[in-house]
């Protein structure tokens, strides 16, 4: 009975959550171009899908491809400064600086560097999303049992040996949970790069689409859009999650 | 097969774990090295490993014979298996790191399980194995390299006591049927006592050899009952009781 409760929960908030934005937008007389309620904004997307569905196609491209980026990159770094201090001491604060310098702040720069306005995006989205790839994984490999590791070295086990064999797969749980907050952090970061293009860049993101409808005042339109990019955040961090519980049980059972 | 020389350990924080230890290890014995914590017994058995290297002394092996990778198989406290592989798997490790083909291996690897008595887990992971089990893995994962040398440093502390008994039952059945050397670190003076051939006492801080024993109790059914284990018990009891410090 509890357990029924709390799996409803979510969606009983939301529609109760809907009615009551409906009601006040209806009855207190809120223009649309102020409020949408909930109807205005599912007509809104149903009179602009046919542009929308496209724009969301154009963001998650960048999105999955700044996370393909991002694994790769965060993973070699995490490899490499596993593997030597002294590129560790040298690499992380810099990581850490890129990690904190808002990416509205250089994403500027790199369109303007980056002729190429997809890999530009998509390098502008990488550099949000691989921190939390580098830092999981490098924590993953960093705790690799030590009496495990005294048994390879027993056996007179390789470098490489121990890397693939025992620190990688060790350090899987860890970098699949950063690969789930990477999912989401990658796809604020293609659309921040996007609003920051703006019409310089891909010119077909949602994040576009959102800037258009607001100079046309097209306020409906821009919700739709918005929630759209919430409901997608949404399924790539619960994708990522059930990728997360299906390897590492069909791996360790 | 192995002494120690005045083999002497000192970590860089100041901690003096073994001081001025010498032995003489024959090959086929059975020893115990027994005492309470900090006595150094684990540090030790990494020195014997070649984990670490003493600070001072020397180890002598037998016609200058170091061990090379897979001569020594070593036990931990934990049965410290790869979760994601399965028993089998598991015990292939020393042979696969060694480049042996899984295919060459397979028959060694069910020999060293059956011997375990696992045979029919051949395919299950860790996690759906018992504390028991996952230790019997651990042991014959040691055992596949046909090591000269078994290290085991506190290997059935974390069991149940049924499940210790008798995982020491097969392991001196083992011991007795293959004649292997075996150091065994513990600090329960009746797991000393039934298992070892010999019971090397150690005290605490910094670790000193306190006692030599060679025991010589009958085998047999009622090995763990008989007056020459109870005796033996009481003998290393005493000696124990001088070398502990007052606390």
């Amino acid at each position: 009975m509890n357990k029924w409760l709390e799996r409803l929960a979510p969606a009983a908030f939301g529609i109760i959550a809907l009615s009551v934005w409906q009601a006040a937008v209806t009855l207190g007389g809120v223009p649309s171009y102020v409020v949408p309620g909930p109807i205005d904004i599912w007509q809104a997307y149903l009179d602009g899908y046919a542009i929308l569905n496209p724009a969301l196609l154009s963001t998650l491209t960048v999105t999955f491809a700044a996370l393909a980026v991002a694994t790769a990159v965060g993973v070699a770094l995490a490899v490499a400064m596993a593997a030597s201090r002294l590129f560790r001491a040298a690499v992380q604060p810099w990581a850490v600086m890129l990690q904190v310098t808002p990416i509205v702040a250089i994403a500027p720069l790199i369109i303007l560097w980056v002729p190429q306005p997809f890999i530009a995006l998509v390098v502008c989205a990488s550099i949000i999303a691989f921190f939390p790839i580098l830092s999981n994984t490098a924590a993953g490999l960093a705790a690799t049992p030590q009496d495990l590791q005294d048994l390879f070295r027993l056996n007179g086990a390789s470098r490489w040996q121990v890397l693939f064999l025992l620190s990688l797969p060790s350090a899987l749980p860890n970098f699949l949970t950063g690969l789930r907050i990477s999912g989401t952090l990658a796809l604020v970061g293609a659309v921040v790069a996007e609003f920051v293009a703006g019409s310089g860049g891909f010119a077909s993101g949602l994040a576009y689409r959102i800037i258009e409808a607001s100079y046309r005042l097209e306020i409906p339109r821009m919700f739709a859009a918005l929630v759209m990019l919430g409901i997608t955040g949404i399924l790539i961090y619960a994708a990522l999650g059930l990728l997360e519980r299906f390897l590492l049980n069909s791996r360790d059972s | 097969m192995f002494s120690l020389r005045t083999v002497c350990k000192t970590y860089p924080n100041g901690t003096q774990a073994l001081d001025n230890i010498t032995a003489d290890i024959a090959p086929g014995e059975f020893v115990a090295l027994l005492g309470p914590s900090g006595c150094g017994k684990s540090t030790l058995l990494r020195l014997l490993a070649g984990l670490e290297p003493p600070s001072s002394g020397e180890i002598i092996w037998e016609n200058n014979q170091r061990p090379a990778a897979g001569d020594i198989g070593f036990v931990f406290q934990d049965a410290t298996l790869m979760p994601w592989l399965t028993a089998a798997d598991n015990v292939y490790l020393p042979l696969r790191l060694r480049g042996i083909p899984k295919a060459e291996a397979a028959a060694k690897i069910q020999t060293m399980l059956t011997q375990m008595g696992l045979a029919d887990f051949a395919r299950a992971k860790p996690k759906a194995l018992s504390g028991g089990m996952r230790m019997r893995v651990s042991i014959a994962r040691a055992l596949v390299s046909e090591p000269m040398l078994l290290l085991m440093d506190e290997p059935f502390a974390a069991l149940d006591e049924f499940t210790r008994h008798r995982l020491q039952d097969d392991l001196h059945a083992l011991w007795r049927r293959t004649g292997k050397t075996i150091i065994f670190v513990t600090h329960s003076i009746y797991e000393a006592a039934y298992l070892a051939s010999r019971i090397i006492i150690m005290s605490p801080r910094p670790g000193r050899i306190a006692g030599d024993i060679r025991t010589a109790i009958p085998e047999g059914e009622d090995r763990r009952t008989s007056p020459a284990y109870v005796n033996l018990v009481a003998e290393v009891t005493h000696m124990l009781r001088e070398v502990m410090p007052h606390e």
